[in-house]
């Protein structure tokens, strides 16, 4: 468990080895190793139940680990609680648009701001200058700026996808974990969004989970496809694509 | 942006906090005999339960139908106080031990227990009466909120919780005098507290108290913590994963309506004159609630009123008919609960403005009733998920 992957260079940003979980005797993870390096967009594909979506939870401290270890910049995730994780530079997005539905789209920008996160310090949170300056930033960067004092409820399915991605974008993470970023979106909402995740991507590693191939093309560095808890295959999406195992068991449907 | 306008919640917070201030400062004690004066003092106190429950359950979420429990120990730490200056070894002189509170002597007690030593002082009754139950507010709110306890789970905790304090208050009868409670209270710091002069002066304290606690109130519910709030409601994992202790969040607003709900209490004994389990109960408490939900429970203004009127219509049936007010009192819930999720301040929110604008301004009532309606409908929306929650945990 130490001097973890030592044979990979430069050094992973996160290096998960052994990774396993089950749920009553079924392994939803079983003994997976995965490295995501600095500033890499991965892609994780794979038919439905394969465990995408639960390695994410275990990344994130959602779901605790049976067995293994995720090490992110040398930290051990699998014991830390969920907001220290997040403090650590883990962001992580939900499946379905997780926003804050009564509260103002500026507002649920300025809750994703890493100040103010203790109890009296949420207390005496003072909206200053530095705040409004990065919310605007954001909000420009997800294509919300006009929309600051919209009611966060009443935006569309998309928009709510843009803004749950700019509430992590506020806590500059290191780490960017999305899932199924563009499920629900309209084509040119899906152009937009890969065109965002380009520029996010800048300086941090992100973790993709997603179905649509067009997308996965457009973005990906590099794919992962799982399946039953197990990495089938890994590579560039040519490689992945032409694999005959991935093509049996995912892609061929 | 001023600072005091958002702590008041613009022009129209300011505005009806005045109203209430006047109401409770002025019209009452001009308009009230002093025995109806009193009455009202008493309901107050129970507004002070009903403003904690608008912050922890209105905006928290957190549906406690034991905050009976804080009432009661802030009420008894005050009592407790006030029964050991009413006992002074002069008149208590024909007890077996005189200097201890009548009903340890009739229950054998020889000595003052160790428990009740420090009320001797009123300092540390002063501290004991808010620390107590934020203590135990804490050490709840820590048990439960930090395993993820919630919703309906956490209510049924509260309730037991309310059922334990009740059947141990009634069961130590020499340490707590049963109950019957603590009774006999007479003097504060040598200060006769049941003349009509004194009530009135307690009157103030308590409606001034009060308007202090509605103030914290809103100056949490105006900072980041209150929008936290709200934002928990409506989504918990994406608070916890945006780097947040979620469960430190509802253990602080649990506490604060602790500590509220025991001013409340603490100032009952003082003005009332005795402290029983009846305040402590699962009934209280569910009483409680109902005065917080009739009142709307996402105003803390609202939660005043509704301990007002419910108060008031309680003293009033259960005089005339005294077996039909606990069914009128579970309709009524019921009836709030299912049409007027957010009580009369909701009401008042949704219509009551809209009369008050177009009755000022005649000519054009449509135009003066058109910015009222945008600014109701968030908070109508944020209700729909606890009222689902307080049916549920209607059995």
């Amino acid at each position: 468990m130490t001097a973890t992957a030592g044979f990979h260079m430069p050094k992973p940003v996160l290096a998960i080895e052994g990774l396993t979980v089950s749920f009553d005797g079924f392994k939803a993870v079983d003994n997976l190793n995965l490295y995501i390096d600095r500033n890499e967009v991965r892609v994780v594909i794979g038919p439905n139940g394969a465990g995408k979506t639960t390695v994410l939870d275990l990344i994130c401290g959602k779901t605790r680990a049976t067995g293994g270890s995720i090490q992110f910049k040398d930290r051990e995730l699998t014991r830390m609680k969920e907001y220290d994780i997040v403090r650590a530079g883990v962001g992580r997005k939900f499946q379905t648009p997780s926003i804050y539905d009564n509260l103002s789209v500026f507002e649920n920008l300025e809750m994703s701001f890493p100040k103010g996160r203790t109890v009296f310090g949420a207390l005496f949170f003072q909206r200053s200058r530095e705040v409004t300056a990065r919310v605007d930033e954001v909000a420009a960067q997800i294509f919300l700026a006009d929309l600051l004092q919209q009611q966060a409820g009443l935006l569309s399915h998309g928009q709510k996808q843009w803004l749950e991605i700019g509430m992590l974008l506020m806590q500059d993470p290191e780490l960017l974990m999305l899932d199924e970023p563009v499920a629900g979106m309209s084509v040119s909402e899906r152009a937009q969004t890969a065109e965002l995740l380009k520029r996010i991507s800048q300086g941090r590693s992100v973790l993709v989970i997603e179905h649509d191939m067009e997308f996965v093309k457009s973005i990906a560095h590099k794919v992962t496809v799982l399946h039953q808890g197990k990495v089938l295959a890994e590579g560039s999406m040519e490689s992945v694509q032409s694999n005959p195992k991935v093509i049996e068991v995912y892609l061929g449907h | 942006m001023n600072a005091l306008d958002k702590l008041m919640g613009g022009r129209q917070g300011t505005v009806g906090l005045l109203i209430l201030a006047a109401l409770i400062l002025v019209v009452f004690p001009l308009v009230l005999d002093a025995f109806r004066l009193n009455m009202v003092g008493k309901y107050l106190t129970y507004a002070f339960v009903a403003v904690g429950l608008v912050l922890c359950w209105g905006y928290g979420g957190i549906l406690s139908l034991g905050q009976g429990v804080f009432f009661g120990l802030g009420g008894y730490c005050m009592a407790m106080f006030l029964k050991l200056e009413a006992s002074d070894p002069e008149s208590t002189k024909i007890q077996s031990t005189p200097g201890i509170p009548d009903f340890m002597d009739w229950n054998q007690l020889t000595e003052l227990p160790a428990l009740w030593v420090p009320f001797h002082s009123f300092g540390f009754t002063l501290f004991a009466v808010v620390a107590v139950p934020v203590i135990l507010a804490l050490v709840i709110g820590a048990a439960l909120f930090k395993r993820r306890v919630g919703d309906v789970y956490f209510s049924i905790v509260t309730q037991a919780i309310a059922l334990i304090l009740t059947v141990l208050i009634i069961g130590q009868q020499g340490l707590t005098g049963g109950v019957n409670g603590i009774t006999d209270l007479k003097t504060l710091l040598g200060w006769d507290i049941r003349g009509d002069g004194a009530k009135l002066l307690l009157y103030f304290v308590n409606a001034a108290l009060l308007l202090g606690c509605i103030l914290i109130g809103k100056f949490i519910l105006a900072s980041k913590l209150g929008r936290l709030l709200m934002a928990m409601r409506d989504k918990e994992e994406r608070v916890r994963f945006s780097g947040y202790d979620v469960a430190s969040f509802k253990i602080f607003v649990y506490c604060v309506a602790a500590g509220f709900s025991a001013i409340g209490g603490a100032m009952f004994a003082l003005q009332v004159g005795f402290m029983s389990p009846s305040f402590v109960g699962i009934v209280p408490s569910i009483e409680m609630v109902i005065f917080a939900a009739v009142g709307g429970r996402m105003s803390l203004l609202g939660a005043v009123y509704g301990a007002l009127l419910v108060n008031y219509g309680k003293t009033y049936f259960s005089e005339s008919f005294p077996e039909l007010w606990l069914y009128l009192m579970g309709g009524l819930f019921i009836v709030v609960v299912m049409y007027f999720p957010n009580g009369l301040a909701g009401l008042w929110e949704s219509h009551g403005r809209k009369w008050l604008a177009a009755f000022a301004k005649r000519p054009q009532p449509a135009v003066a009733a058109a910015p009222a309606k945008p600014a109701a409908q968030p908070v109508a929306k944020v209700d729909s998920p606890s009222t689902h929650n307080s049916l549920e945990t209607q059995p």
